[in-house]
């Protein structure tokens, strides 16, 4: 296994581009070094990117929006008080990864990157309009965070790309966001199944919403029937239901170990309903810090 | 397989190291630089044995390559202690017997100290909370709450 350390994004691609065999990236680590050394994914070639300028840094942007380094870890993610004023949903999912200890060291990019259908942080990345930068071999690009996962543990970067940034929208005035999932038990596991709902509010009916699904297909979903069900809407008891009702029919879930197919199918209903509440509470209280 | 030269900070000493690209800052800690404090217990970030801090940070040590950590610094549970003089979080634990068979207990020591000196005054959920990545396979949880937050306490009187 080679090591490397390139000083910019474009070395990087460079050395990836150039590689043979495996090629992983390395951010936080808590993935790419579980598959190392469980001797699932041995990288021929390992290209450590936290030497790169600006990778730690969290930034709001003039336009309202912010730009979050690729190398920032959820500990410093939820310790940014303006960032969880704007996006709360966002930095609630991302610190729902793991223990204290992942925290120390687990990124956004590197959630996505890994193309589990049960990461905490995406459903609340694509919730809220998240794209991602990537540059490689033919230039730049900026990517919808739904656009990146393909199926588990597959993505649509290709050789030589790298993601360079993750950017988040600005949170208008009248939004709110929120995300939760279900485990078994308080801490420490992985989602049965996740949602992140992310809002707006004209007084008290709702005028735009994207909600997306975690755990219940092969990718994280984002449902127009699910938005359309509430869109328009007070968020009433009518509204509710028919939230839940899209929810469970857009789901195309597995049984596996942390849950059937039926279980799955019925919490998604049960969480949109209040993970709908919970944002439209914040998208009522102002939005914006 | 040429190996990595790495000059780092441990408990506040200089120290320089070879490691294989491959090899985690746990091997490098417990087979290259003799620091037996942290533990392997899952080897995949679940169980915090091998906690150690990275530039303040709590982390696994088993999550993170020897070779990453050239120009940081590292703190284990032998620098917590002051030459023969306990760390009140130490005092306490054997005050409270927070331990049994003791695998656990470097990786909640260095978890804990950390956890205090960000939360002077933590609650008993917020406790809770910062050690679930910890596990203790004795069933000792209680009294490693007890003795935290005592010691949470005390701190807060000498300060």
């Amino acid at each position: 296994m080679q090591y490397h350390t390139p000083a910019s994004f474009e070395d990087a691609s460079k050395i990836a581009a150039k590689a043979t065999g495996i090629t992983r990236f390395l951010a936080g680590g808590t993935d790419v070094l579980v598959q190392l050394r469980a001797d699932i994914v041995t990288p021929d070639t390992l290209i450590d990117i936290k030497h790169i300028d600006g990778v730690h840094d969290i930034t709001r942007n003039s336009d309202g929006g912010w730009t979050i380094g690729v190398a920032v870890t959820g500990a410093e993610m939820t310790e940014h008080a303006d960032l969880g004023g704007d996006w709360p949903g966002l930095v609630e999912a991302m610190d729902l990864v793991g223990s204290t200890q992942i925290q120390g060291r687990a990124t956004l990019t590197g959630n996505l990157c890994n193309g589990s259908p049960a990461a905490d942080s995406v459903p609340a990345m694509i919730a809220a309009g998240a794209t991602v930068t990537v540059s490689g071999p033919n230039g730049t690009r900026e990517v919808a965070a739904e656009d990146i996962a393909t199926g588990p543990g597959r993505t649509s970067l290709a050789q030589g790309e790298i993601v360079t940034a993750v950017n988040i929208p600005p949170r208008a005035a009248g939004g709110g966001d929120a995300y939760l999932r279900f485990i078994p038990r308080t801490e420490m596991d992985i989602a049965v199944v996740g949602c992140g709902i992310n809002l707006a509010v004209d007084g008290d009916t709702i005028t735009a919403a994207r909600v997306v699904l975690g755990a219940v297909a092969p990718t994280a979903l984002l449902d127009q029937a699910c938005a359309d069900a509430i869109i328009g809407s007070t968020l009433d008891d009518a509204a509710l239901e028919k939230l839940a009702a899209a929810a469970s029919a857009a789901c195309n879930p597995i049984t596996d170990k942390r849950g059937t197919i039926e279980f799955r199918t019925k919490v998604a209903g049960v969480l949109a309903r209040r993970v709908a509440k919970i944002a439209y509470e914040r998208a009522q209280a102002g939005g914006a810090s | 397989m040429s190996k990595i030269h790495v000059t780092t900070s441990v408990n506040g000493d200089a120290v320089e190291f070879l490691c294989d690209p491959r090899e985690t800052l746990l091997d490098v800690l417990r087979d290259r630089l003799g620091l037996t404090g942290a533990k392997e217990g899952c080897g995949t970030g679940d169980c915090g044995a091998c906690s150690v801090t990275l530039d303040g940070r709590v982390v696994c040590s088993c999550l993170v390559l020897g070779a990453e950590v050239e120009g940081h610094e590292i703190g284990t549970v032998e620098g917590i202690a002051t030459g023969e003089e306990l760390h009140p979080l130490q005092r306490k634990f054997i005050e409270h017997a927070a331990l049994q068979c003791g695998v656990c207990t470097p990786g909640i020591l260095v978890a804990t100290k950390a956890l205090l000196e960000k939360n002077p005054d933590p609650t008993e959920t917020e406790v809770r909370y910062w050690l679930a990545g910890n596990l203790c396979r004795c069933t000792g949880y209680d009294k490693i709450i007890r003795a935290v937050m005592d010691t949470a306490a005390e701190l807060r009187e000498a300060s």
